[in-house]
């Protein structure tokens, strides 16, 4: 052991400047306490609740609804979710697979199409969706507008899922396509059997997260021109709301996408953490 | 008959010249264990001979075919050459019948019921008939490269090749593995072993290869390339080997 020298003094007996580190934190937290309560006590003072409680929460409006939210509404969402979702899902697979080919066009293409449609707000798609017979003449999406919004939102989460996909089917090693060829597979057959498979495991919880987006960016079908029956929750509160001169049903509308999202996105989180567990 | 016959083998990874020019052949029948320090080429060139590994130039002729042809059915020739890696690659998302199964059905065309009797038949030689429902997470590393093996048979190939297939191993569950290798030999298998394993090579090789820096050095029976070296860098490698830490 060296000799401490007597002038030298430990750190915890320098001289204090002002306030301990603790007590400047205690005042810091009390101020943000307070910042909360000012802006909540503005927010109650200010807010018309009488309005509020008619307005938003008028239950005899809400009523009106039913039960075509459920039948109609929430019915033609989840038709319009998981048809696009499944024309994402067939585009996006094949898209990741384009992106790794020998076949330098196909690789630019992908990369193009990756790039272009990420870059456009779904809307935009939407909007074009309808000019489409211009391009083709005579062309008709087949199943109408729910032919479209299969299309729309298929082209949209297509170039998402390509990116999903990519990444899943690089996670997968590489001597899983060894093995498979060294028993003689063809290189299209060991990419099914084996790494599709293996690939798509370790992409569910992202997919199952796309599946949430998805869900919320079907209210996008309102642009293309719906009929009554074939109209999403979002229409539809929108439709109720200015038919009763009400709020309460755009409410409704969004607690009942609620309903759906979040149990989606508890089901992805945990997901998740399994197969982060796993690894 | 030479199955397979490897003539002025080369292999560059970009500018890096990982074979330059291996000759060699193994005998229908023969076991021969190549041996050598790592980065000496030896893992490229098991690789060569099924053509995972694409060679630079040179030609590799199994069963009478030149796989480096370019009009060869290169699936075709892979049929008959089984393969077992360092790291199992086992199919993880599939049961262990499935994956002795798979290539049978998809590549040979065989119908299911014969599939799973010679999945069943091959799991038997390696023991490990009772995980046939398994998957191979569940099993040891040990059982998994047992598993391998039984897979690259149920192919019928004419030879077999392994790529260190102990060396991902625990200790105490190389012997099982070798075990099932050394059964194989004596069933008359053609097998081309790159392996550290000195006392494998010993009693099961027919023939021992030394390769050091992309070139064969020392070809011979065991009794000579292990016990009797010729060359100084075999000497030197044998002593590092067979006495590490003097």
């Amino acid at each position: 052991m060296s000799v401490v020298s007597e002038q030298q003094t430990p750190p915890s007996a320098e001289p204090r400047k002002g306030l301990s580190p603790r007590k400047r934190q205690r005042i810091s937290r009390g101020i943000q306490y307070a910042v909360l309560v000012v802006i909540l006590v503005v927010l109650i003072a200010l807010a018309d609740w009488k309005s509020i409680s008619q307005s938003f929460f008028n239950l005899d409006v809400a009523r009106e609804g039913l039960p075509e939210l459920f039948t109609v509404a929430l019915k033609n969402t989840v038709i319009y979710t998981v048809s696009g979702y499944a024309a994402g899902f067939v585009g996006g697979l094949l898209l990741a697979l384009m992106r790794q080919s020998s076949v330098a066009p196909y690789r630019w293409l992908s990369a193009i199409y990756i790039e272009i449609f990420r870059g456009l707000p779904a809307l935009v798609i939407f909007l074009m969706i309808g000019s489409l017979p211009l391009a083709f003449p005579g062309f008709h999406v087949p199943g109408d507008v729910y032919g479209q919004a299969a299309l729309g939102l298929g082209l949209v989460s297509a170039a998402y899922m390509a990116e999903t996909f990519r990444a899943g089917l690089q996670a997968v090693p590489k001597g899983q396509m060894e093995a498979a060829r060294s028993l003689g597979m063809p290189y299209m057959r060991a990419m099914v059997s084996i790494i599709i498979p293996q690939a798509i495991r370790i992409v569910i919880p992202p997919l199952t997260n796309e599946l949430v987006l998805l869900f919320k960016d079907s209210s996008l079908v309102l642009f293309l021109g719906v009929t009554a029956a074939q109209v999403e929750l979002a229409k539809f509160g929108n439709d109720q709301a200015s038919t009763f001169a009400s709020p309460t049903p755009i409410l409704v509308s969004g607690l009942t996408y609620l309903l759906i999202t979040i149990p989606l996105g508890y089901v992805a989180r945990r997901l998740e953490a399994r197969q982060g567990a796993h690894r | 008959m030479s199955t397979v016959e490897v003539k002025n083998l080369h292999k560059s990874f970009g500018s890096l010249e990982v074979l330059r020019g291996v000759d060699f052949t193994v005998e229908s029948g023969q076991v021969v264990c190549i041996i050598g320090p790592s980065g000496s080429g030896k893992s490229t060139l098991l690789r060569c001979v099924n053509l995972l590994e694409q060679p630079t130039s040179g030609t590799v002729i199994v069963d009478g075919v030149d796989l480096t042809d370019p009009d060869v059915d290169i699936d075709a020739a892979r049929r008959r050459i089984g393969m077992v890696f360092q790291q199992f690659n086992l199919f993880p998302h599939l049961t262990v019948r499935r994956n002795v199964t798979i290539a049978q059905e998809r590549v040979l065309k065989r119908p299911k019921e014969e599939c799973d009797r010679i999945a069943r038949e091959n799991l038997e030689k390696v023991g490990l008939l009772a995980k046939i429902d398994a998957y191979p997470p569940q099993l040891s590393g040990g059982q998994q490269q047992r598993v391998a093996i039984a897979r690259a048979l149920a192919m019928n190939p004419s030879l077999m090749l392994f790529d260190e297939p102990t060396s991902a191993l625990d200790p105490e569950l190389v012997g099982d593995v070798l075990s099932v290798m050394r059964q194989l030999a004596e069933d008359g298998m053609t097998m081309l072993v790159v392996t550290h394993e000195m006392g494998f090579a010993r009693e099961v090789a027919d023939r021992v290869v030394f390769m050091d820096g992309g070139v064969i050095v020392e070809d011979g029976p065991p009794e000579q390339v292990i016990a009797d070296p010729q060359h100084e860098r075999t000497r030197e490698f044998l002593k590092r080997v067979l006495h590490p830490g003097v």
